[in-house]
């Protein structure tokens, strides 16, 4: 009992009690200051809290304007709140236009862009990633450099190409490009086929296994977080998309959510409660997806930053 | 041996090209092939129905020399940018260093201020239209609580433009979490050491935060300024389906180019004027590579 020797034996108490916290709360870097960090904080806590009310209150307009009268919106002062809440807004504001049809249509074409997005940007990374070739380098700085290059600069030869192969006023110029993959979606499950160790596909193959089959056995079911996060930010962007389908849709019939608001805006100008209804039921499945799916937002983003 | 190692090698190789080839048709489909179609044609009066006649430098001409309207839409995308870029940086490093805090209720903060980011299209339009009604919307309903009389907004040629960045910034949040995740990656034992020398918040914040993320910064700015000089489709429905605004304030570089194109079918003009852009759009990329290696510092580089 007296042999052992005690490293405490030698410290004063108020020594003994640092180390002590410092084992049991890990102090961070801030927390030597006291107070003034606490002040600090506070500071913090409620600019961030303000901050919140002020990124939160257009949404919250929008829903207050949907479910006012008219007359409510056009009276002044403004109000936060609406008197009666007419929800029937929702309603009028679907049968004003033909919004069934632009939502068929685009779940559609949604639909269609998010598998060619995953299945090809999935194939063309698992090349760029785990196939060793001549000229992969070079390969892979062009698809980098597709990034820099500004849309508009092929958006006119494009539509030339898609006219002359007849394809304007159909769905093909908005989804058969991204069945050939796209830089960033490229980039980004690049980043995460690299996680997986080399080991497990050569083993694969030493099976006799093809690079096909170890792909789609493989390398699908295992990329899937980074696959996720593919399919929501595609489908994202095809749910938005407001650019192609006004450029290449003329029949009202083939038009999409996001043209027919335009076109809704056009005819109904200023009633706002039904504009802010339509608005709302269109940005509402975007709503819904980031909040369930969250996740897959933010490692989207960290794993395109990550390779910087 | 060595003759079936290089049969598997070839085999490998074939298969690397059968992995990439949907890319490589896409790019000669979709980028490269356009690129010459377009450079070509802005030499021509092609309008994509009868004619595609070579006429020269004419279009470049005209556009630099002749157009007014190129040169109003061209201030008003430097406008733009020149303000919205360094804004929507700044918002977004100030946010996410107010989100770097250990406070109650982070997760939802982070997750409140991202959720603008995701909202996007027409809907999102609309909405800022009706906030910045000048008697009815709600913008001019909290500067009246602050006692500031807000202006006309999208009515005012002098604050058409202003409203746009001011709706660019509530969507700071995705640039907001690359400098979250970078600001999370700086070394704890930095602000330790600086902690020990008696190195306020604020100098800390300067001297050791902000060092070790310019490279997201100059990503950040790289990407927006690029993406900044295409603004288009907020401009296009905001100013009254592509007609400009008031006094062609919102007459945006791609707007002018979109009802040059397929408004007026002049496309070798409106093939030109992409070019012109594409050219300002790469020269300030390179002269940003060329300024990096003065302010953007790289952990492990010597200092």
């Amino acid at each position: 009992m007296a042999k052992t020797t005690d490293r405490s034996d030698y410290l004063t108490d108020s020594e003994k009690a640092e180390s002590q916290s410092a084992v049991n709360t890990k102090p961070r870097y801030w927390e030597h200051r006291g107070n003034r960090n606490n002040m600090w904080r506070m500071l913090n806590f409620v600019l961030l809290a303000a901050g919140s009310l002020l990124i939160l209150s257009p949404l919250w307009w929008m829903f207050a304007t949907s479910l006012k009268t008219m007359a409510e919106v056009m009276s002044y002062p403004p109000s936060f709140f609406p008197e009666s809440w007419e929800w029937s807004n929702y309603i009028r504001a679907w049968r004003a236009a033909p919004f069934t049809t632009y939502t068929i249509n685009t779940i559609t074409i949604t639909t269609l862009v998010v598998i060619g997005s995953v299945l090809a940007n999935s194939f063309i990374a698992y090349g760029f990633a785990k196939i060793p070739f001549r000229g992969k380098g070079i390969w892979f700085a062009i698809v980098l450099s597709t990034m820099m290059i500004p849309g508009f600069v092929t958006l006119i030869p494009q539509y030339v190409l898609f006219a002359n192969l007849g394809w304007v006023n159909t769905y093909y110029p908005l989804i058969v490009p991204h069945f050939f993959g796209s830089a960033f979606y490229i980039f980004l499950l690049r980043q995460f086929y690299m996680t997986i160790p080399t080991e497990l596909i050569e083993a694969a193959k030493i099976e006799g296994a093809s690079h096909f089959y170890i792909w789609w056995k493989i390398g699908l079911p295992l990329t899937k977080p980074a696959l996720a996060t593919v399919a929501i930010f595609s489908f994202n962007g095809a749910w938005n998309d407001f650019l192609g389908p006004l450029l290449y849709l003329n029949d009202e019939n083939l038009y999409t959510l996001q043209l027919g608001l335009a076109v809704f805006k056009g005819q109904l100008s200023t009633q706002w409660n039904y504009l802010m209804a339509g608005s709302l039921l269109v940005l509402l499945p975007v709503i819904l997806l980031f909040f369930f799916f969250q996740k897959y937002f933010i490692q989207g983003i960290n794993l395109s930053s990550g390779g910087k | 041996m060595g003759k079936r190692k290089l049969t598997i090698r070839r085999k490998e190789s074939i298969y690397g090209y059968i992995f990439i080839m949907p890319f490589i048709v896409g790019f000669f489909a979709f980028t490269a092939g356009p690129l010459l179609f377009s450079l070509a044609g802005s030499f021509t009066d092609y309008n994509i129905t009868s004619r595609m006649d070579f006429v020269g430098v004419e279009n470049y001409q005209s556009l630099i020399v002749d157009d007014g309207l190129f040169r109003t839409s061209l201030w008003n995308t430097i406008y733009y940018v020149a303000f919205s870029v360094p804004l929507t940086t700044l918002g977004a490093i100030f946010i996410s260093a107010l989100l770097n805090q250990d406070v109650p209720g982070i997760r939802v903060f982070r997750t409140l201020y991202y959720l603008p980011a995701v909202l996007s299209g027409v809907g999102v339009y609309l909405l800022w239209m009706q906030l910045l009604e000048p008697g009815t919307g709600m913008v001019n309903l909290l500067l009246g609580w602050v006692g500031i009389d807000g202006p006309n907004w999208l009515y005012d040629p002098d604050w058409t433009k202003p409203s746009l960045i001011l709706m660019k910034l509530w969507s700071v949040g995705g640039s907001m979490l690359l400098y979250l995740a970078s600001m999370q990656g700086v070394s704890r034992s930095l602000y330790e050491a600086a902690e020990i020398d008696g190195a306020s918040r604020w100098r800390q914040f300067i001297h050791i935060t902000i060092p070790m993320i310019t490279p997201v910064i100059f990503f950040d700015v790289v990407t927006s300024l690029i993406g900044g000089f295409q603004i288009f489709q907020e401009a296009y429905i905001m100013s009254g389906n592509g007609e400009g605004g008031p006094a062609n304030s919102l007459l945006f570089y791609n707007l002018y180019m979109w009802n040059q194109a397929f408004e007026s079918f002049d496309m070798g003009y409106a093939m030109a004027m992409s070019w012109i852009l594409f050219v300002i759009v790469f020269v300030l990329t390179l002269i940003n590579l060329k300024l990096a290696p003065r302010w953007v510092h790289y952990e492990g580089e010597e200092k």
